[in-house]
């Protein structure tokens, strides 16, 4: 039911090559069909297909220590993926994520020592990342600047601010309960409690994207602000808030991160928004805006985190395993486009066979217009 | 900029140009002169605050710390200006790194010379592989070099597991490059100054190097105009590599230890250099001088902030208030060249 208005969206503005060639190829096939075949579904296939072969082919994998141990290493990644997917719909990035959690993170550290209340403690640290996105915001959707270069300012900032606020301290003392708390599993399943907060977050941020006119819009927005401007999205008011939303997840990243290892450092998480958005391109989010879903990058956080965690079960060292990040993030983004060039190769070709008259005049209009732009 | 700006220039050829040198002229009174003022207030306050700042040793510090970051801005400047970015670089200068060093103990007695050109190489190699896989894939530079960070670190890690290189392992003579001076500059800062000059040159006033301006600034209208767009990005991403590579391998000079995490989280340091230093990160504006400033800048600050004893703790946060410094500027130059812009076709109407 949620795919009409991207169709519509999709052939009003296709003012770039890439897209119209896309429109076709996505339009011949309808309503079930498509969904089954779409890229975040394939993915989500490739996730479950790893995960039945490491079960049962690799040992100790289908255990609930396992299951507890993998899913606790994934939650911060899973967080922040899920605003990422929305604010990379829209075009833009978020670089100053992790540096938005370390600031969390050390912002706890000092006011637990300095003998706040727990419940005090937490409510600022969220609150210094709701702060952290709306600057974040301001800058990039109220100001205009572009968001590459203005998070890359702010992933230093805050980073910065979190050594100013602890500098080489970090702090260990929190309460026993919480930090048990966090990494208590449900029963014996060894599913993380935590899970079901990450599972509420997950699903409003699925709902928001997929199911409301606000998030309908952001796709609209990534493929063609002008347009989204003209059918009536708040292209500001958007962006700001999707910034906001970015930072209080972070914020919520930062908290988890801190009472799961029981310490508040400075350093907590950095380098983590690579790993995330490596992860939410995996799922098919487009670095074009425009085009992903939050079961997608859901699928692809998951899948980074269980083939991480199987190489990691048959002792492959640990700093090694990049390499599998790495390549499937390229080889996610260059075979679309090598298929999308074997499709147009045959397209052509097949035109060619059926309509020789046509392709022929098409052939010497092309080379006419060439000729008379060179000029 | 100047190359795609549509000129009735048949009949009036010297209008033009002077139009051109005009622009030219107004780019870099706004582009470069706002980190050069902010490099020379650091310097000149901090040296009021603490003359043993610009003693002839802090000088050569100061210098030192810069040569490698600067080397990199330049590279990343080329790629910039293509309306490209390259992540990867810190992950190829740690394999050049290693690989110096492994070469070092491979090889006893082998020339010095022999060792720059292995890592140039190298990094031209890894470099390419970046800009074959984002011409010809034609997917965002962001994404490609993203994955070849964690591969090249990757490859870094399983060549290195725990090895590591230490200055012992090297003959003297190569470590002297960041040691001895010439007129108060250590070699290894001469190296970066001569390639800062050749790499100006080549943008400023070669034919391929203007082509990297005309493709960032407007890449369809690049290919209308008969610029071979995929060759010309290529060269940036290979010169980029060659330049981490050489990086790569003056950091085995000017450091102790060359190991598996070497250069490690750089990317996002060397891209705000060159956003300080000017290089509009869309692309298409910009220079190298600039790039290299800029670079100059962030790591002083670090030493000036040291010698007034300030907390060493705001060192990060006072950069990126200087990127968002930095990007506020951009844009507010931007709006200034577009409004001269039309001004000056209006009156051509």
């Amino acid at each position: 039911m949620s795919n009409p208005p991207t169709e519509l969206l999709g052939t009003a503005t296709n003012k770039s090559g890439v897209r119209a060639s896309e429109v076709p190829s996505t339009g011949g096939r309808t309503g079930i069909a498509r969904i089954l075949l779409s890229r975040d579904t394939v993915m989500i296939y490739t996730l479950v297909f790893f995960v039945i072969y490491a079960a049962l082919f690799i040992p100790r994998f289908a255990s609930p220590v396992s299951t507890g141990f993998l899913l606790l290493d994934v939650i911060p990644a899973l967080l922040i993926a899920l605003p990422m997917t929305l604010v990379i719909i829209t075009g833009e990035i978020d670089l100053s994520v992790a540096s938005i959690a370390g600031l969390t993170s050390a912002l706890m550290g000092v006011l637990w020592a300095a003998g706040l209340d727990i419940g005090a403690v937490l409510l600022i640290s969220l609150l210094a990342g709701v702060l952290a996105g709306a600057f974040n915001g301001l800058l990039v959707a109220v100001l205009g600047l572009p968001s590459l270069a203005v998070t890359i300012g702010t992933l230093a900032l805050f980073r910065g601010l979190a050594l100013v606020v602890i500098g080489d301290n970090a702090v260990a003392n929190f309460p026993p309960e919480l930090t048990s708390f966090f990494t208590s599993k449900i029963g014996g399943t060894g599913i993380p409690t935590v899970m079901i907060g990450v599972i509420v977050v997950a699903i409003f941020f699925g709902v928001l994207l997929h199911f409301t006119p606000f998030g309908r819009g952001l796709f609209a927005l990534g493929y063609s602000k002008e347009a989204a401007t003209f059918v009536g999205i708040h292209v500001m008011r958007s962006k700001f808030w999707l910034y906001v939303a970015s930072g209080s997840v972070s914020a919520l990243a930062g908290i988890y991160w801190t009472l799961r290892y029981s310490s508040a450092r400075s350093d907590n998480a950095s380098g983590l928004e690579l790993t995330v958005i490596a992860a939410v391109l995996l799922g098919g989010v487009s670095i074009f805006g425009g085009k992903g879903s939050i079961p997608g990058a859901v699928a692809g956080v998951l899948l980074i985190g269980t083939i991480n965690f199987t190489l990691r079960l048959n002792r492959i060292s640990d700093v090694v395993l990049i390499i599998v990040t790495g390549t499937l993030l390229i080889a996610s983004v260059v075979a679309p486009s090598i298929f999308e060039g074997i499709s147009k190769w045959r397209h052509t070709r097949r035109n060619r066979r059926i309509l020789p008259p046509a392709s022929a005049l098409g052939a010497t209009r092309a080379t006419a217009s060439g000729v008379q732009e060179r000029k | 900029m100047t190359l795609t700006s549509p000129a009735p220039s048949q009949e009036t050829p010297p209008k033009t140009a002077r139009r051109a040198t005009r622009d030219f002229a107004s780019v870099l009174r706004w582009r470069e002169i706002p980190v050069t003022i902010a490099l020379i207030v650091l310097v000149g306050l901090t040296y009021l605050a603490n003359p043993l700042f610009l003693s002839q040793q802090g000088v050569k510090d100061l210098l030192l710390n810069a040569t490698i970051v600067i080397i990199l801005a330049v590279g990343q400047a080329m790629v910039i200006i293509t309306r490209n970015v390259d992540l990867s670089i810190g992950s190829i200068l740690g394999i050049v790194a290693f690989s110096t060093g492994t070469l070092f103990v491979a090889v006893p007695g082998i020339p010095i010379v022999l060792v720059f050109l292995t890592g140039m190489a190298l990094g031209a190699l890894l470099g390419a592989v970046n800009g074959l896989l984002v011409t010809i894939a034609k997917v965002p530079s962001l994404v490609i070099t993203l994955g070849t960070l964690y591969i090249y670190r990757g490859l870094n890690n399983a060549w290195a597991g725990g090895t590591q290189y230490f200055a012992g392992d090297r003959p003297d003579n190569f470590g002297a490059l960041s040691v001895d001076t010439i007129a108060g500059f250590p070699l290894i800062t001469l190296i970066a100054i001569v390639v800062v000059v050749i790499v100006a040159i080549f943008m400023a006033s070669t034919r391929p190097g203007r082509d990297l301006y005309a493709i960032g600034s407007d890449p369809e209208a690049a290919k209308l105009f008969g610029i071979p767009v995929t060759r010309r990005v290529l060269l940036a991403f290979l010169s980029n590599g060659i330049l981490a590579g050489l990086a790569g391998v003056l950091y085995a000079s000017r450091f102790n230890s060359v190991g598996a995490t070497t250069g490690t989280g750089l990317e996002f340091d060397i891209v705000a250099a060159a956003v300080v230093g000017g290089v509009a990160i869309f692309g298409g504006s910009g220079t190298v001088a600039g790039a290299a400033i800029g670079a100059l800048l962030l790591t002083t600050i670090t030493s000036a902030l040291t010698a007034i004893r300030v907390d060493k703790f705001w060192q990060q946060a006072i950069v990126g208030l200087l990127i968002l410094a930095a990007i506020i500027i951009d844009r507010v130059a931007r709006i200034r060249t577009q409004k001269k812009l039309r001004l000056s076709e209006a009156r051509d109407v």
